[in-house]
């Protein structure tokens, strides 16, 4: 039998007997972060859409001076709270989310036809805060525009006359689309994934074998050390891939739980989603395999190794950062770099876009030879007297 | 059959090796005796190719280590300083490993692991996970792994370290069976009287150069001690204070 399948097939049955690589392989890697990601997007749909459709609870401050004004919030689900004492501080300390403050002259100046002044008390560092004082507004514009027709209508005039211009949106976003945004970080998770899964395999095979004094027994046998090696990291990449074929399909299952129909999106993500996802992860898998074996092995001991392969998982989030911060449009020198393609790609999956065949062909053309570059620097690494040496 | 031809192998600004030249014959078991420090582990690294001398030969069995370092492993079996087991595996399924990474048939595997496990008298303990083995238990399946290709030339870095005076006493018998069976044995020691008890030939090594190569009764005659220890330290000291 080739040495390269012995040194694979052992390293993939010492670790499976390993409980914790198991549990971090099968469980935590791809588990977590899907669950995580569906419970984190649950709660704030569900945060959005109990604030939309609820009472908006709002003080006012002097109601007494506006009794109609007042009546038409009340008519428009609005749940008028006693004013508080100090305004300011009500919304600062978030007694409240916004109140209203109708000032004594309101009347003077309402009666005259004059602009009436009213004050929205917000606060906008505060997330939901904001979404309140925009419904309020929303309200106070209508009874301003309604009440403005009628005295327009008074004079003998047409309300048109404050209309010189008439404004209609046409949202061009899709059901998916608008999902999409939400889901920018989904690629990441699939790649933490496989992270997590190749993680304990990359350091116990390198550092963690010369730490347990093995390495220099198994390199006295008679293998060429590029078949040692890549046994190594054939076991390590089976295991990460693992990881990220059970996440992927941990996705889909979670993913319908998710309460995307409610605010109007729809997913994309059947049978085709997870195939085109696995095809594109399957070569930066092994690429990120490779780099963790690397890294672990330029290590001088476990510990290290466990450091430095922490601090290696911040890199795939670059480009998943950039992407959902900064969004860009997809172009096609994007689909000929690892990690940016596979981010593209999948979030286009998930949209339920158009993915040429030539992006596909060039992530994986252009992850492989990424690949190739890092099997020959951890050949060049495997091949150096002082790798074998403990301490 | 080994040969070793003026050997160097430095790190950095540490001499480890000077210009040692010995042979270790088939049938006989050769001693590398020196104190710590004195280049032994290098010396037998060298031998079986984990490192590259700077300059000077090796050969096993006429197979220069230089040119052609998979069949040089092929025909060693080594027991190195570090013997780290995998702990997870058995006794046996640890064995195997080495037996398939000598590319050898799952029947061979089977037959030679119960022939050393016999041999080495670890029937007791071939079916159980190697976590907390003892120090001779761990040893023996060491050498049961180094020894699954049947090699003609065996290599023991320090094989008696910590194990205590029963594990000693077996492993000593082990290699004189070796020695029987027409192999050749050479292991490095700093312990006088293991040399002394089992060696044909005696490589006394000190700062990385060979100061005496021959049998226990010339090297007490080479130094007029009639112990061999005291000749030891006469050889040793020597040295020390020429060098000084």
């Amino acid at each position: 039998m080739n040495s390269l399948v012995v040194v694979f097939l052992k390293e993939v049955r010492e670790n499976l007997r390993d409980r914790r690589t198991v549990l971090n392989t099968l469980l935590t890697g791809p588990l977590f972060a899907p669950l995580i990601f569906v419970l984190l997007i649950n709660t704030v749909v569900t945060q959005e859409l109990d604030k939309a459709e609820k009472p908006l609870p709002l003080p006012i401050v002097g109601a007494q001076y506006a009794p109609n004004l007042v009546a038409a919030l009340k008519q428009q689900n609005v749940d008028v709270q006693p004013a508080p004492a100090d305004a300011e501080r009500a919304v600062r300390e978030q007694d409240a989310d916004v109140v209203l403050r109708i000032g004594a002259d309101y009347a003077t100046y309402w009666d005259k036809g004059e602009p009436a002044q009213v004050e929205i008390i917000y606060d906008a560092s505060q997330r939901f805060a904001t979404t309140q004082a925009g419904r309020l507004r929303a309200l106070l514009q209508l009874y301003s525009d309604r009440t403005g027709a009628m005295r327009l209508l008074a004079r003998g005039l047409s309300p048109n006359v404050l209309k010189p211009l008439s404004m209609a949106e046409r949202d061009q976003s899709t059901p998916q689309s608008r999902a999409s945004q939400l889901f920018s970080m989904l690629p990441y998770f699939f790649i933490l994934g496989g992270f997590v899964g190749g993680m304990a395999l990359a350091i116990d095979t390198t550092s963690g074998e010369r730490e347990r004094q093995s390495l220099e027994p198994l390199l006295a046998n008679p293998v060429p050390r590029w078949q040692v090696l890549g046994g190594k990291l054939g076991a390590t990449s089976g295991f990460a891939l693992t990881s990220v074929l059970l996440s992927v399909f941990a996705f889909a299952v979670v993913g319908r739980f998710l309460p995307a129909g409610k605010i109007g999106m729809t997913l994309e993500i059947g049978p085709s989603f997870a195939a085109g996802t696995m095809l594109v992860m399957l070569p930066l898998t092994a690429l990120l395999a490779t780099l963790q074996t690397l890294v672990a092995a330029f290590a001088k001991s476990y510990r290290e190794a466990q450091t430095y392969v922490s601090l290696l998982m911040f890199v795939p989030a670059i480009p998943t950062m950039m992407l959902s911060f900064v969004p860009i449009k997809t172009q096609a020198w994007m689909y000929a770099v690892p990690l940016l393609s596979q981010q593209v790609i999948i979030t286009r999956l998930l949209r339920g876009d158009f993915v040429p065949v030539s992006g596909f062909v060039l992530s994986i053309v252009s992850t492989l030879a990424a690949l190739a570059l890092a099997y020959a620097t951890a050949t060049a690494i495997y091949r150096s007297e002082r790798l074998a040496i403990s301490a | 059959m080994i040969e070793v031809r003026d050997l160097h192998k430095t790190f950095g600004n540490v001499v480890a090796v000077d210009g040692a030249t010995f042979s270790a014959r088939d049938g006989e078991i050769t001693g590398l005796l020196g104190p710590n420090g004195a280049g032994k582990t290098t010396t037998l690294r060298c031998l079986y190719t984990l490192m590259r001398p700077d300059s000077g030969t090796v050969s096993v069995d006429g197979i220069d280590a230089a040119t052609d370092p998979l069949n040089v492993r092929r025909k060693l079996g080594v027991l190195p300083d570090a013997r780290g087991l995998y702990k997870r595996l058995t006794a046996r399924e640890n064995i195997a490993y080495f037996g398939r990474l000598h590319g050898l048939d799952e029947a061979t595997i089977r037959a030679r692991s119960d022939a050393a496990i016999a041999a080495l008298d670890m029937g007791d303990i071939a079916e159980r996970r190697t976590e907390g083995f003892s120090q001779g238990q761990r040893v023996k399946t060491a050498i049961a792994r180094a020894l699954i290709h049947d090699p003609k030339n065996v290599i023991l870095d320090e094989p008696t370290n910590g194990l205590d005076v029963m594990a000693t006493r077996a492993m000593r018998e082990f290699l004189k069976r070796l020695k029987r069976e027409g192999r050749c044995v050479l292991f490095s020691s700093h312990i006088m009287q293991e040399v002394a008890a089992l060696c044909d030939r005696i490589v006394v090594i000190a700062h990385g150069r060979v100061v005496a190569d021959a049998t226990p009764d010339a090297l007490r005659a080479q130094t007029g001690e009639s112990n061999l220890e005291d000749a030891f330290v006469k050889l040793i000291g020597s040295e020390e204070g020429l060098a000084a």
